[in-house]
């Protein structure tokens, strides 16, 4: 069901060479994926196949009750798609990490994540039983297994990002998701500005209409990166950035 | 969707008004109606509602604009949970159109969105840290996701961009929700004195539950 994938195809970096990769990882459709993001290094997200959708929560590393926060993210940046240029900010004002580089053109904020019961509603009820690994995954149980990993519970959990999705309004209000939206080769790469705990899963949108169980997957690239510059982008795409990223800078004082 | 309610406020079992730039916590019970009323207009009532029997399993803004496929909240919106409860439903809404994605001020976003030197302004999340550590029972900051704000309008355009527009309420506006199952709810009357979305001038608001 889910493709066994080899190792990640060479994209370009942003910016940066080859040697500065410090390691690559794949993420097969479904799974789920935890790492403590260093300050001074990008996390390099690549839809290998196309129609990958990557579900993604981000906490301070050294202290998880500061996390990042959808409302304070949208508000700052009066913007309620993400994409090169933005930040995602955590409930204390600061810059957990910046998109410095994205192929894709609009990633959702808004659409959360699906439970069990609906993935079940949606996929049927194959379990671990009869389908061993190819069981029907579902994005809350996934966090929730990896929060508990770092002491966390439910109650942790904030409104996630779906990486790779696109869902757009209409005057109304109605939501649309957008389907074929990423393609493969497609990437997004986050820099992190603090020691940032990244949880992700590779379970489908909550709002892709594809009834069939089908998750993709996606490899990952860590590597090591210059810290932001006064001129880089993130920083000054909006008065809100250039003091976030004072404030996120202080912390580091 | 434009919905009055037949219900009367002088049978309404409680009645408190809440001033601006105050908390508001209460357990409303499954089937009980509870009513917020913007008294002077444009105001501001961030609310968090959580399963009374399970905090954890709190209001979600995620599931519950997914669930309807629209981000307003009106007449009709089921606010769902984490765990995919309804915990109330919108029975009455004279506003027409509620927002759930703007989430309430604190003083970093406030210095994040406005100056450095916004810090010492009192902020919707002062409120509700004071609120459920009056309250305690483990509540504490981690139990406070993104909220509802009624009365606020904050559309989304078809180019991803998110708006804040004039407010679509007006003295006398109240929205109306019935609670499916036993629920807390948790109210800051915002005192946001940067944004022109109260003209500047935070008012009270007042709430009534009927049994």
């Amino acid at each position: 069901m889910t493709p066994a994938l080899a190792a990640a195809p060479g994209l370009r970096p942003a910016n940066g060479s080859a040697a500065d990769v410090l390691f690559e990882d794949v993420v097969r459709g479904g799974a789920t994926w935890s790492h403590v993001l260093k300050r001074g290094t990008a996390l390099r997200i690549t839809d290998t196949l196309g129609g990958a959708n990557v579900g993604a929560l981000f906490y301070n590393w050294e202290n998880t009750a500061e996390r990042y926060n959808m409302p304070d993210t949208l508000k700052a940046q009066h913007t309620a798609r993400l994409t090169r240029g933005f930040v995602l900010y955590s409930d204390m004002g600061r810059v957990l990490c910046s998109i410095t580089d994205d192929t894709v053109g609009w990633h959702d904020p808004l659409s959360g994540c699906a439970n069990a019961a609906q993935a079940r509603d949606k996929y049927g009820d194959l379990r671990y039983q009869q389908t061993r690994n190819d069981y029907v995954k579902n994005a809350y149980d996934a966090f929730v297994i990896e929060l508990a990993k770092y002491g966390m519970t439910a109650r942790d959990l904030p409104a996630p990002v779906n990486f790779f999705s696109r869902v757009v309004v209409s005057e109304s209000g109605v939501m649309t998701f957008v389907p074929d939206h990423s393609q493969a080769g497609d990437a997004v790469e986050l820099r992190a500005e603090m020691n940032v705990l990244v949880i992700l899963n590779t379970c489908q949108h909550p709002l892709d209409p594809n009834p069939r169980y089908e998750p993709k997957p996606v490899s990952l690239s860590v590597r090591r990166v210059a810290p932001p510059g006064p001129n880089d982008p993130c920083r000054t795409s909006c008065p809100e950035n250039e003091r976030g990223f004072t404030l996120t800078e202080r912390y580091f004082l | 969707m434009l919905t009055e309610s037949a219900l009367d406020p002088t049978k309404a079992v409680y009645d408190a008004t809440v001033l601006a730039g105050d908390p508001w916590m209460h357990e409303i019970r499954q089937g009980q109606t509870v009513r917020i009323l913007d008294l002077e207009g444009n105001q501001a009532a961030d609310t968090l509602f959580y399963n009374a029997h399970d905090y954890e399993d709190r209001y979600s803004p995620q599931d519950t604009i997914r669930e309807q496929g629209n981000i307003y909240l009106t007449t009709g919106t089921r606010l769902r949970s984490l765990k995919g409860h309804t915990l109330l439903t919108i029975v009455a809404d004279t506003c027409g159109r509620h927002d759930t994605l703007g989430g309430a001020c604190a003083t970093e976003s406030n210095m994040v969105r406005y100056a450095l030197d916004t810090r010492h302004m009192h902020a919707c999340r002062q409120s509700f840290v004071k609120a459920i550590a009056g309250w305690g029972r483990g509540l504490d900051k981690r139990d406070i996701g993104p909220n509802i704000n009624f009365f606020m309008n904050v559309p989304v355009t078809a180019e991803g961009r998110l708006t804040f527009e004039d407010g679509v309420s007006a003295p006398g506006k109240y929205v109306e929700m019935r609670a499916e199952m036993d629920v807390l709810a948790l109210i800051s009357n915002c005192p946001q004195l940067n944004n022109p979305c109260n003209a500047y001038n935070p008012t009270p608001i007042r709430v009534l539950i009927w049994d």
